[in-house]
C-alpha cells in the first residue's frame, strides 16, 4: 500500500520503538503533525521553545538507553534548535533530530522560513540527511537512527521538505542497514589489551581516569568491576561522575579545573594512567605542556579513534567499545593480578593529599551553595537524578552530590549551555517517570529556558529546582574577582522576579528561603509533602562564595587555588 | 611537512562541504583540493594536498574517517606514488616574445593549445614544483592568467585505493 511521507515518518519511529518526540509544530511539519494526531503510540511532547525540545530529547536519552527524538519546523524552528543539537553533540548523546524544510522546488529561492539546515548544522552533527525523494525517506530514518546510536554517539539532523511530507510510495522499513562508509571498530586489539594490562602490573603510582564515555556505553559496572580488581585510585571527568561510584573509597573525586586536590595530584603524579572513555581535555588537564612535564605511561580505551593522541601522546591506544574492552581486560586479569607492592605506598600519599580536606567550607550567616547541594544528598537518599546548568551551582552539585550510578547526573560538559537544566530535568522525568528529579540551577541560567514551566505544568511534572540565586552570574563574577581586579563587568543580574510567584503564576509551587536553618526543612517538604509537584526552591545565598579547587585556565593540575589559601 | 591525502567517498550532495568544513573548523590547512568522480560513479576521489606535523596529520586522518561519507582515506606522501597537476596559462606572445614563449613551452613540455595574434594558452601538467618552475622562468610581466588544477595523486605499481 503507499503512504504519504509524512506517514512513513511516524511508522519509522513505531518502528524504532520511539515513545517520545519533543516538539514544536510550524507550516512545515504540519503534515507531520497530522498523523501525530491520528496515532497513540508515539506521545508527542509540547515545549515552549525548540531550544527546550532538544535538551529534553537529549537529557531523555542521557538518563535512560533510549534515543532521544525531536521534531521541529523548517528556518526559526530549526535555528532554535541549533543550541540544543550542538550541546548534544559535544557530549555525544545519541538524538534524531527531524526538521521541516520548505518544498523542494523552493529550495534555495529564500523561500518563507527556508534556511540551510544542513550547512548550518553540520558542524555540530555527528552527520546530517536531506531527504529529497520520499522513496529515500524509510532508508534514511533508519541510516539516522544506526548512525546516531553506534561507534561514538551523537545526533543526526534529518531534513525534510514538505512535498517529501505528501508524496506517497511504499513502505517497508528496513530490518538491517548496511554502509559501506561507515563500520566503527567494535572489540579491541588484543593484543594492545595485553600490553594494557602488562603495564597495570608493572605500575607503581596507577591512577585509572574515566569520563563520559564510560556513562554512554553502559560500561559503569565493568569499570566498578575492573576497579576493584586492581584495587588503584579512580577519578571521574565530570561527564564521567557516577561511572564509579562516589562513595567508594577507591574514588579520589572529580578532576580538572575545580577538581578535588587529591583526584588533580593523582592525575598528574601517576606513573599509569589507564584512560577510559575520556579525552584529557582543557578543562581537565589544564595546561598540557605542564602536564606533559611528568613521565608517565598513557593506556587510552575509547571508540573514537580520533580521541586517542589528540591532546597528549598515548602509549597504549585501544580503539573499541569501553565495555567489551573492560571486558577483556577482567578476564585477563583474572589469571591472578599482583599490583606492585609500591602501589601501597603510593595510597598513603593520596591519603595525605586527601587529608587536605579540600572540600571544606563554612556555613556562617548566609546560606552556603555547597550546604544545599549536601543537603540535597541527605534527602534524596542520593538516588535523584540531578540536572544541573552551568555556572557554579554546576560545579557545586557535582563536588557535592555524590553519584553511586551512572546516568543520574545530566549536564552540559562540552558546550557548557546555561538554559539546559529544565529542560533536561523534563526529559530525564519522561524517561524514568516515577524517579526524583532536582534541577540545580542558578538565577542567571534558568531565565534562559524559564519558559519550560509551562510544559511542566501540562504534562504535571513534578520536577525540584533547586535555584541558587547568588543575583549574580556566580561564574563570570568570580573570575572577575580573580583575574580582573574585581571589576564586575555586567556580572550582576538586576531585576530578578520574584520566582515564587512567578512558580505560582504558572500553577507550581514556590519557596523561598534564606536562613541556613531552613535549608533541610524546606527540601524534605519539597520532596514529601510536596512529592507530585513542581517546586521552584528560590535559595537566597552567599553571593560571594566561591568555587575551589580552582585550575586556572592556562595553569597546571597542581596548581590549584584552594579555598584555604585565601 | 607536505603531505598529499587520497579520500574516496560517498559521491552525495553535501560530501564536500563536509571535508571542507573539517578543514577550516579544525583550522588544519589546504593547499590544494581536487575531486571528481571515480570510474564507480557512487564514489568520488579527492586529492588534498596539506602540510602539517606528523600529530596533525595522524588527526587529519582520523578526523577524516569519522566522517560518514568517507570511505576510504590515505596519506599517499608516505610511500611511493605519483602526482600531477595541470595548468593553464595565457601568456602575451608578441614580437620576440613570441618565439621565446614557444621555445620555453617545449623545453617543459608544455603544449600551445590556443594562439591568437598577441597570446598563448600553454597546458603543462607535471608536479607542482615543476609548474611553479615554469612561472618562475617565464618573465612574470608575460603571464596574463593562469590556472591550476591542483593536485591528483595515485600510488605505484601494487598500492591501489579502491572499495
Ligand atoms: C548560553 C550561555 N551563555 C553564557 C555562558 C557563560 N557563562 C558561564 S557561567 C555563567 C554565569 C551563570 O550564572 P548563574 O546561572 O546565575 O549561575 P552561578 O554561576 O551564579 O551559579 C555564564 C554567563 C554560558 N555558559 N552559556
Amino acid at each position: 500500500m503507499m503512504i504519504t511521507g509524512a506517514e512513513i515518518v511516524i511508522r519509522c519511529l513505531q518502528e524504532e520503538k520511539v515513545e517520545h518526540v519533543f516538539g514544536y509544530p510550524g507550516g512545515s511539519v504540519l503534515h507531520i503533525y497530522d498523523e501525530l494526531f491520528k496515532q497513540d503510540q508515539i506521545k508527542h511532547i509540547l515545549v515552549r521553545h525548540e531550544q527546550a525540545a532538544v535538551h529534553a530529547a537529549d537529557a531523555y536519552s542521557r538518563s535512560s538507553r533510549k534515543v532521544g527524538v525531536a521534531l521541529v519546523t523548517s528556518g526559526p524552528g530549526v535555528t532554535n534548535a541549533v543550541t540544543g543539537i550542538a550541546t548534544a553533540y559535544m557530549d555525544s548523546v545519541p538524538l534524531v533530530v527531524l526538521c521541516g524544510q520548505v518544498p523542494t522546488f523552493y529550495i534555495g529561492q529564500d523561500a518563507f522560513q527556508e534556511c540551510d539546515t544542513v550547512g548550518i548544522t553540520r558542524p555540530c552533527v555527528k552527520h546530517n540527511f536531506l531527504v529529497k525523494d520520499v522513496k529515500d525517506l524509510a532508508l534514511t530514518l533508519k541510516k539516522a537512527f544506526h548512525i546516531a546510536t553506534t561507534g561514538r554517539p551523537g545526533p543526526v539532523v534529518v531534513d525534510i521538505p514538505k512535498d517529501v511530507t505528501a508524496l506517497k510510495c511504499e513502505f517497508e522499513y528496513p530490518k538491517t542497514v548496511q554502509m559501506r562508509s561507515y563500520n566503527p571498530v567494535v572489540k579491541g586489539h588484543l593484543g594492545q589489551i595485553k600490553k594494557a594490562v602488562q603495564l597495570l602490573a608493572e605500575a607503581k603510582r596507577p591512577v585509572i581516569y574515566t569520563g563520559g564515555g564510560v556513562i554512554l556505553s553502559d560500561a559503569a559496572e565493568k569499570l566498578t568491576q575492573l576497579a576493584r580488581k586492581l584495587g588503584f585510585p579512580v577519578t571521574n571527568t565530570l561527564m564521567g561522575l557516577g561511572g564509579f561510584p562516589a562513595t567508594d573509597k577507591q574514588n579520589v573525586g572529580m578532576l580538572g579545573m575545580h577538581g578535588s586536590y587529591e583526584a588533580n595530584m593523582t592525575m598528574h603524579y601517576a606513573d599509569l594512567i589507564l584512560a577510559v572513555g575520556a579525552r584529557f581535555d582543557d578543562r581537565v588537564i589544564g595546561n598540557p605542556e605542564h602536564f606533559g612535564k611528568e613521565q608517565r605511561k598513557i593506556i587510552h580505551v575509547d571508540i573514537d579513534p580520533s580521541s586517542i593522541s589528540k591532546r597528549v601522546k598515548v602509549d597504549v591506544p585501544i580503539v573499541g567499545n569501553v565495555p567489551d574492552v573492560l571486558e577483556e581486560m577482567i578476564k585477563l586479569l583474572d589469571d591472578g593480578f599482583q599490583a606492585d607492592p609500591a602501589v601501597a605506598d603510593w595510597w598513603r600519599q593520596i591519603e595525605e593529599w586527601r587529608g587536605r580536606d579540600s572540600l571544606r567550607y563554612k556555613q556562617g550567616q548566609y546560606i552556603m551553595p555547597q550546604y544545599v547541594v549536601e543537603k540535597l544528598y541527605e534527602v534524596t537518599g542520593g538516588d535523584a537524578f540531578i540536572t544541573s546548568d552551568v555556572g557554579q551551582h554546576q560545579m557545586f552539585a557535582a563536588q557535592y552530590y555524590k553519584f553511586d550510578k551512572p546516568r543520574r547526573w545530566i549536564n552540559s560538559g562540552g558546550l557548557g549551555t546555561m538554559g539546559v537544566g529544565l529542560p533536561y530535568a523534563m526529559g530525564v522525568r519522561f524517561a524514568n517517570p516515577d524517579m526524583p528529579v532536582a534541577c540545580i540551577t542558578g538565577e542567571g541560567s534558568i531565565q534562559m529556558c524559564i519558559q519550560e514551566l509551562s510544559t511542566c505544568k501540562q504534562f504535571e511534572l513534578p520536577i525540584k529546582i533547586i535555584n541558587l540565586n547568588n543575583g549574580m552570574l556566580g561564574m563570570v563574577r568570580q573570575w572577575q574577582e580573580m583575574f580582573y581586579s574585581k571589576r564586575y563587568s555586567q556580572s550582576y543580574v538586576t531585576s530578578l522576579p520574584d520566582f515564587v510567584r512567578l512558580a505560582e503564576s504558572y500553577g507550581h509551587v514556590g519557596m523561598k528561603i534564606e536562613r541556613p536553618e531552613d535549608v533541610e526543612p524546606a527540601l524534605r517538604k519539597a520532596f514529601t509533602e510536596h512529592k507530585n509537584d513542581l517546586v521552584f526552591m528560590d535559595f537566597i545565598i552567599d553571593p560571594t562564595a566561591n568555587v575551589f579547587p580552582m585550575v586556572a585556565a592556562g595553569k597546571g593540575l597542581t596548581e590549584m587555588i584552594l579555598a584555604e589559601d585565601l | 611537512m607536505r603531505h598529499i591525502i587520497s579520500i574516496l567517498l560517498e559521491n552525495e550532495a553535501g560530501a564536500l562541504s563536509r571535508v571542507a568544513g573539517l578543514f577550516s573548523a579544525r583550522g588544519y590547512n589546504i593547499e590544494t583540493l581536487t575531486v571528481a568522480p571515480t570510474e564507480d560513479a557512487s564514489l568520488s576521489r579527492m586529492t588534498i594536498v596539506t602540510w602539517g606535523s606528523d600529530d596533525v596529520l595522524e588527526q587529519i586522518t582520523k578526523q577524516l574517517n569519522k566522517l560518514v561519507d568517507v570511505v576510504k582515506v590515505v596519506d599517499l606522501s608516505e610511500a611511493a606514488h605519483v602526482e600531477r597537476e595541470l595548468m593553464l596559462i595565457k601568456v602575451r606572445a608578441t614580437g620576440k616574445d613570441r618565439e621565446e614563449m614557444k621555445r620555453m613551452a617545449d623545453i617543459f613540455r608544455g603544449r600551445i593549445i590556443d594562439v591568437t595574434d598577441s597570446t598563448y594558452v600553454i597546458e603543462l601538467t607535471g608536479t607542482s614544483a615543476k609548474l611553479d618552475s615554469f612561472i618562475n622562468a617565464l618573465d612574470a610581466g608575460l603571464i596574463l592568467e593562469t590556472v591550476r588544477t591542483g593536485v591528483s595523486g595515485i600510488g605505484r605499481g601494487d598500492r591501489i585505493l579502491k572499495v
